[in-house]
């Protein structure tokens, strides 16, 4: 890929980045519900204090003002300061990624080897009891709310049996100095297996119940390209070779079909942002999407406008990325 | 000396949720040691189902449900899939019409070539750093036995990267990489712009001299079986109507419907005279009546073709399957 075509993609993060400004900040003002009000509480101030308050967050200028004072300082790359935390946003959002990111990746990795796996089984045994298996539970998979599931699993595990924690990332016994902040590899790094395997049990669940609608995605993708592909001319052709049934479905089926997964996989972890948001409070997952959850509730604006825009530059990387992949794939695209 | 491959009775059928295609209905082929046989008839009559059913490579829905696939004296629908992978690529190869289609798009051409090398040669050296060494030398020379130029330098590359015409001499390659007894070449012009389908079947025959094996060359163009065949078989619906040397059965075909693929062929009709291309349609597969099936579309049809129709000795080495022409042999 040339430069042009690199820049050409980054420059349309402009206008998407802009539009989604306006929407947020447009939604966050329609929400009913005042910030001040809200962070005052049942506390007795006086008229004077609430509107110093009002003065100190910027509340008291006009709407359009304060969108326009948001957009400019937000191009210099200064997002404000958190309402409840006081601190710059930047900051408080950097300390939650992490979290989230584990979740993500441990959540996509999940999804990657249940799906394909289930995929070209399904695709092999085509109409077998298997199947017809996968079919529903990768219906269920796509039609199940994330929370409820979520719960379903934690009064299963958690609560009736009892062998995995309830919330958080890890226990308190094993908390170790961080070094990347991802904690699964951190207690590696510090050498405490013991660690490892509790902040294991804690992102299992989460884990699963994020991953679960995208592993009924790629499974129905890998399967119905795998269907097809295995319907092709060199398909057969290999076959005439005489080369191994193994050769042949993997060699050459397999490496063709998990072009559409792998793009698909790509632009479908731009919705694991949102099912983070559901299963971080579910499972009381120290995260982005938790934090993002509380500040609406809080009408924290700046975070809440900081973290959509950081949601929307991932999407749209993601999508640049799912499309580098798909040409690395497949040879006979050139970007 | 027996024949390389006989087949007997062969019958291959489609299970659709219309009823059941008859694909190919008691076809019988012989094919000899060292001879190019052409197989001709119009799309849909048969020619490419029955070779995959040689080949063991039929899928469902379809299956063979009766004959017998003899080849040398062995009969191939009585081996286990492990042995047919055997002599899959290494007795019999086959290439397919297109060649675009054939060579798989994610993968290399050498990787294409050294696969089969890998899948069948024993002369390959043990050793991994040996075998991979010969498998480079032998994938190269094929390339270049082929007449693609540079072949060292052209196996890292992709097939969307060659020209049609070389893409069908990479397919050919590959057929014919473990050096195979029989080569079934599937309709491997018809891809192709004139000259260049002049220069593949040359290829395939100087091959064929070099190596001594047996070629089943499919088309629809009598005109390359003129050039290139030494007996031609003709398929109409399922079936062989007639089988023969090719000058005699092109010289004098004694089939209505040789006779009109004849004149559908310009530069074999005769000169000065209209070009008649075959008015109708191929049958149905599904449910065909006991009566000659090309009876509809047929000029010298007369009431006693409206019952089953056995194939006849015409000459000592010629057979049709029409009751106008020579003796019944039941
Ligand atoms: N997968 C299939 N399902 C149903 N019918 C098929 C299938 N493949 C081939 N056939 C039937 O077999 C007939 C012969 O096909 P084919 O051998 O490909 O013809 P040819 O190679 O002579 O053009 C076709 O007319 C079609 O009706
Ligand atoms: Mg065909």
């Amino acid at each position: 890929m040339g430069f042009g075509k690199f820049l050409e993609r980054v420059l349309h993060l402009v206008p998407v980045l802009l539009g989604v400004s306006v929407i947020v900040f447009i939604m966050m003002a329609l929400t009913p519900g005042d910030p001040v009000q809200i962070m005052i509480g049942d506390q007795a101030i006086t008229p004077e204090q609430e509107s110093a308050l009002r003065r100190d967050l910027g509340l008291d200028r006009p709407m359009l003002e304060r969108f326009f004072v948001f957009v400019g300082n937000a191009v210099q790359g200064d997002f404000g300061e958190s309402f409840y935390h006081r601190r710059p946003v930047s900051e408080v959002i950097a300390e939650r990624l992490p979290a989230t990111i584990e979740l993500s990746l441990v959540a996509l990795i999940f999804a990657l080897v249940t799906s394909i796996p289930l995929g070209v089984l399904a695709a092999i045994r085509k109409n077998s009891i298997f199947d017809r298996i996968a079919t529903v539970i990768s219906l269920l998979g796509v039609s199940l709310p994330g929370f409820w599931f979520g719960i379903l699993l934690l009064m299963l595990f958690a609560v009736h049996l009892n062998i995995l924690p309830v919330a958080g990332r890890i226990g308190y016994a094993s908390e170790i100095a961080p070094i990347t902040h991802f904690l699964l590899i951190d207690t590696l790094l510090r050498g405490r297996p013991d660690a490892f395997l509790d902040a294991l049990s804690h992102i299992v669940l989460p884990a699963i119940t994020l991953g679960l609608p995208m592993t009924a995605i790629l499974m129905r993708v890998t399967r119905s390209s795998m269907l097809e592909v295995l319907q092709q001319d060199y398909v057969t052709f290999a076959e005439a070779k005489g080369l191994s049934r193994r050769r042949v479905l993997f060699r050459h089926a397999l490496k063709n079909a998990l072009i559409p997964t792998v793009s698909v996989a790509a632009i479908e972890t731009g919705s694991l942002l949102g099912g983070n948001m559901i299963v971080e409070t579910v499972f009381g997952w120290p995260g982005l999407g938790r934090l993002v959850v509380e500040s609406i509730f809080l009408r924290n604006y700046p975070l809440v406008q900081a973290a959509v825009l950081l949601y929307a530059v991932t999407y749209v990387l993601l999508n640049f990325f799912a499309d580098i992949l798909y040409t690395v794939l497949n040879p006979k695209v050139k970007l | 000396m027996s024949a390389l491959l006989d087949v007997k009775g062969l019958r291959t059928v489609f299970e659709t949720r219309a009823g059941t295609v008859c694909a190919v209905d008691g076809v019988d082929v012989e094919v000899r040691r060292g001879e190019c046989l052409g197989i001709v008839g119009e799309s849909g009559s048969g020619k490419s189902v029955t070779f995959a059913s040689v080949m063991g490579l039929v899928r469902s829905p379809g299956r063979i449900d009766a004959g017998e696939i003899l080849f040398d004296g062995r009969d191939l629908r009585k081996l286990s899939q492990k042995e047919l992978r055997a002599v899959r690529g290494r007795d019999i190869a086959m290439t397919m019409q297109d060649a675009l289609t054939a060579l798989n798009p994610a993968l290399t051409v050498g990787v294409q070539l050294a696969e089969v090398l890998e899948a069948h040669d024993e002369t390959l050296p043990r050793g991994r750093r040996a075998r991979t060494r010969a498998i480079r030398e032998r994938s190269a020379e094929i390339l270049g036995l082929v007449g693609i130029p540079s072949p060292d330098s052209r196996l890292s590359q992709y097939p969307h990267e060659f020209s049609g015409g070389m893409r069908q001499r990479i397919m050919i390659a590959i057929a014919l990489a473990c050096r195979p007894k029989l080569l079934i070449a599937d309709e491997p012009t018809t891809a192709l712009d004139v000259t260049i389908q002049a220069q593949v079947l040359e290829l395939i025959s100087d091959i064929r001299a070099k190596l001594g094996m047996s070629v089943v060359l499919i088309t629809h163009d009598l005109g390359v079986v003129a050039e290139h065949c030494d007996r031609v078989m003709v398929m109409y619906a399922g079936q062989v109507v007639e089988e023969g040397p090719t000058t005699e059965v092109i010289g004098s075909p004694s089939h209505p419907y040789t006779r009109g693929l004849l004149g559908s062929i310009p530069r074999l009709a005769l000169r000065g005279q209209p070009i008649h291309p075959i008015e109708g349609q191929v049958p149905d597969l599904i449910d065909l009546p006991a009566q000659c099936r090309f009876y509809s579309r047929c000029a010298d049809r007369t009431d006693a073709c409206l019952t089953p129709i056995a194939v006849r000795q015409v000459g000592p080495h010629r057979k049709a399957r029409c009751i106008l022409a020579g003796e019944d042999t039941q």
